[in-house]
């Protein structure tokens, strides 16, 4: 707790010393079934971004419920400034100097940016009469001061979900907070957003604050923390100086063992034949004349900005939104496809990117989730449900996916959100479809977990399944689709093999104005030259 | 550091304990049912010790068919507020339906089985169009259900002139008032209900039918986007609330001996009510049959064990309307200290 404050050459940014902000000590949480945390403790230097990594389940997001008064801890002692800190609950957490952005969004979808900013503590006129100028230009003020992309008036449902993000980031820090805690603020961002955010992050940091960064997307701690805590089993294993260890050797402790090669395409399958087709495809809303088709066992990468129209073309493919024009064909058979059951029954199965709301019943069994999309076709005799049978193809891709449960009876909600995406992942392998199509399959996923996703996926297309994948990590659709079409503004904008792309080329497309007389058409043609690009 | 040399994992991995406590659900289930059927025992034990005739067979089998009518919309009504809805058109529904069976049996002169069957499949019918009005027009349930409240109300008056329609046949009555338990004297009407309650738990609990009930009340979208017709399965779901609309109109006017077309309307709240009190919850997603059994039986328990205390008419609301605040709060006190 003592401040050893004789500053050192290795300061952090913003130039503070070695004293210890918020220190947590010998933490034990225990829930029905789970120890989540076992002794943990953790020591946040003032000024400083830490980094907090471990494996789905490993207890992170617990300790920060524990740090923000959500949960109570068994046992153990929190510091801050050296003065214990004991939190009754979130309000009480936050006039304490503590703020969180917690891994699930909590907004209110259909009020606006700044309604949600400033929600229980909204300015008033004559004591009781809600004053929506004051409120607005106050949202405004701090938009600007953050310098977000923000526009107070819109709905936060009108908001993609990088947008929403910042208004997480934006309600936290209008409390000024000392500590501010991000629980994987990234896992639904692109680079771009990556690097706004690390910026706001920075411009915060200040000698009297810090930030404790949980995420598990390591090639952003180097850039942002100088510190980074290891987590294991819900206990502590070490804290390392990321100019010190490589990727490698923080994995290598997170999972405590030594991890082996990378799953990729095993070869590009271009004599197979094309299993989907989809021509001209338009929705009101976005999307432009998307064409493209998909083969028999490929995998096919879909990359873009935030916004692009991915997502869009995975919801009007299986009739979640309406078309206004475009035709769709399986196996030469044209399909009139206009709601997801629709879809589910033709073969065609749809992953959301929004597991909270849309992927979900998180008052239910991981059980009960798991059957969901195929209960009728599988798990049923003349309408009856068979339970045994669920239970039993439940706990078989539980340690399949090695998804962290005491049962597979436990309610979804209470397992962590990497785990959560691992019962989303698993529903869909139990309905067995001929055409998958996943929307951020590995968000919120650990290191580990996610190359078995990765190889799941590849052994998915092995079988001779077809998968779309939509991803905001670009090295992750790199690596795993054999060709990658990218997307901007609701058109196809270009289309690479994914194991000659690089980064670079995929950006310039990303970023084509569609209409504009260099873009390339509609990219059913998969022999068309593929451009070289500047800085390749 | 970069993500592209990321390696992956072993199998060696300790599985977080993999048989940790039995599914809670079921077991918390139990507990809930158990909880109300606690107070149907206090409330029990409370009028028997006030005035002993309460737990006379006499006294006890008139509850039990007090029961029948709210029980029978009730059951239907579990159904759909367990999807998120609500059906507001059961109780003038069950009133049209009554004097759609008068008109068939009495009017027409048709057999009682043919009238039967007819008034169930009418009954089935306005929970078709209230499917069909909120599934496919997308109207609230509420909007939806009132809508139809009016229009049944209304139609049982026009159909019927505003004046009773008679049944002569006892066979028509016996369906309720007859009993097939020799020497018994135990009403027929109950043990339908009984079967029909009996029926209903098991479709909620092991059918795809009672799976997508819950699972559209817990997320709708998420349910739709696991390719679930859910709006197939919603009309499914008003439709079978329909179907025991009709059942309760010839319950009712079975014991009647006549169909009344101005009666119906509030029997919609007391079997909402009933619902609310079994555990079953208004947002969705949670609730049981066993409950609203339970709850039908807490409130005709109540009415008649007030009235055998001689208890002012008046005051029967009252104390009900008490009761469903308690018995709501201390469902939501209890749901509360388990999470
Ligand atoms: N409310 C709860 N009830 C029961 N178990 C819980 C609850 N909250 C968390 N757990 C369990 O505690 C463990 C740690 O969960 P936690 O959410 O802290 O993991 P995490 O490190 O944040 O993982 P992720 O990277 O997947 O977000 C998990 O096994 C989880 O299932
Ligand atoms: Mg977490």
């Amino acid at each position: 707790m003592d401040a050893t404050s004789q500053d050192t050459s290795d300061a952090p940014r913003g130039g503070a010393g070695e004293r210890t902000l918020l220190s947590v000590e010998g933490v034990t949480k225990s829930f029905p079934g789970v120890r989540a945390l076992d002794g943990m403790r953790l020591d946040l230097r003032h000024g400083e971004a830490l980094a907090l990594v471990g494996e789905n389940g490993a207890g992170k997001s617990t300790l920060m419920k524990l740090l923000t008064g959500i949960h109570t801890p068994d046992t153990g002692s929190f510091f801050l400034d050296g003065e214990p800190l004991h939190v009754t609950g979130p309000r009480h957490a936050r006039e304490q100097g503590i703020g969180i952005i917690h891994q699930e969004f909590n907004l209110m979808p259909d009020l606006t940016v700044a309604q949600n900013i400033f929600i229980g503590r909204e300015p008033r006129k004559a004591g009781f009469m809600l004053d929506h100028r004051a409120l607005n230009s106050r949202a405004q003020e701090l938009i600007d001061r953050l310098a977000l992309p923000l526009d107070p008036r819109r709905t936060v449902a009108s908001l993609t979900v990088a947008q929403q993000q910042m208004v997480e980031i934006a309600k936290a820090l209008s409390h000024d907070p000392r500590v501010l805690i991000m629980d994987e603020p990234t896992a639904a961002l692109n680079d771009a957003e990556v690097r706004t955010l690390h910026q706001l992050i920075r411009r915060f940091l200040r000698p009297e604050t810090g930030v404790v960064y949980i995420s598990h997307r390591m090639e952003e701690l180097t850039s942002l923390c100088d510190r980074v805590t290891v987590i294991r089993d819900g206990r502590y294993v070490e804290t390392l100086r990321t100019d010190q260890v490589s990727t490698q050797e923080v994995i290598a402790r997170m999972v405590g063992r030594e991890l082996d090669a990378k799953a990729g395409p095993q070869n590009v399958r271009q004599d197979r034949e094309t299993l989907l087709s989809v021509s001209g495809l338009s929705t009101k809303a976005l999307l432009d004349d998307v064409t493209f088709e998909l083969r028999e066992g490929e995998i096919l990468g879909f990359a873009g900005l935030m916004g692009a129209g991915r997502t869009e073309v995975a919801r009007a493919l299986v009739g979640a939104d309406p078309v206004t024009s475009g035709t769709v064909t399986l196996r030469g058979r044209r399909l009139r496809i206009t709601n997801p059951a629709h879809a589910a029954r033709h073969g065609i199965g749809y992953l959301s990117e929004d597991r909270k709301q849309l992927g979900l019943l998180v008052e239910d069994g991981v059980d009960t989730n798991m059957a969901l999309s195929s209960l009728k076709e599988r798990f049923t005799s003349f309408g009856f449900v068979r339970d045994r049978a669920i239970r039993s193809r439940a706990e078989e891709l539980v340690a399949a996916l090695r998804i962290r449960t005491p049962s597979v009876g436990q309610t979804v909600k209470n397992l962590s959100g990497g785990n959560q995406q691992k019962v989303v992942i698993a529903k869909w392998l139990v309905k067995e479809c001929d055409v998958l199509i996943f929307d951020e399959p590995t968000r919120g996923i650990d290191v580990g977990a996610k190359e078995e996703i990765y190889r799941l996926l590849n052994e998915l297309a092995q079988q001779g399944k077809s998968l779309i994948v939509i991803s905001s990590e670009l090295p992750e659709v790199l690596r795993m689709a054999h060709r990658v079409l990218v997307m901007a503004e609701g058109r196809v904008t270009g289309e690479l093999a994914a194991h000659e792309a690089t980064q670079e080329q995929v950006m310039h497309y990303a970023t084509l104005r569609p209409g504009a007389p260099t873009a390339p058409a509609a990219a059913h043609d998969s022999t068309r030259p593929r451009i070289p690009e500047a800085g390749k | 550091m970069t993500a592209e040399t990321a390696p992956a994992p072993q199998q060696d991995r300790p599985a977080a304990g993999d048989q940790g406590a039995g599914s809670g659900g079921t077991l918390k289930g139990r507990l809930q049912q158990f909880l109300a059927f606690g107070s149907l025992v206090v409330i029990c034990v409370f009028f028997a010790i006030a005035d002993p005739i309460f737990l006379s067979y006499g006294n006890i089998t008139s509850i039990l068919f007090a029961t029948v009518v709210i029980g029978t919309l009730a059951l239907g009504a579990t159904f759909v507020i367990i999807t998120g809805g609500i059906d507001l058109s059961v109780g003038t529904g069950m009133a049209l339906c009554a004097v759609v069976s008068g008109v068939l049996i009495t009017n027409m002169g048709l057999p009682i089985v043919v009238g039967v069957l007819g008034t169930l499949v009418f009954g089935a019918l306005i929970g078709f169009v209230n499917g069909l009005n909120i599934a496919v027009l997308g109207l609230p349930p509420f909007i939806a259900t009132l809508a139809m409240m009016l229009v049944a109300g209304g139609l049982a008056l026009v159909i019927s002139g505003s004046a009773p329609i008679y049944f002569d046949s006892t066979a028509y009555t016996d369906i309720s008032t007859g009993s097939i338990i020799p020497g018994a004297d135990f009403p027929n009407a109950v043990l339908i209900m009984a079967a029909v309650a009996v029926v209903a738990g098991v479709a909620l609990s092991r059918t795809v039918l009672g799976r997508y009930t819950y699972a559209i009340g817990s997320n709708e979208e998420a349910t739709a986007l696991s390719g679930v017709n859910v709006r197939k399965w919603k009309i499914v779901i008003y439709t079978l609330a329909g179907l025991f609309i009709g059942l309760a109109g010839v319950l009712i006017s079975a014991r009647l001996g006549s169909a009344q077309p101005a009666t119906g309307m509030g029997y919609e709240l007391q079997a909402i009510a009933a619902v609310v009190i079994g555990g079953t919850s208004l947002s969705g997603g949670k609730g049981s049959i066993v409950g609203t059994v339970i709850g039908a039986l807490i409130i005709s328990v109540l009415n008649n064990g007030l009235q055998v205390l001689a208890v002012p008419q008046e005051w029967q609301n009252v104390i009900l309307g008490t009761v469903i605040v308690v018995a709501v709060y201390a469902d939501r006190a209890r749901k509360r200290a388990a999470a």
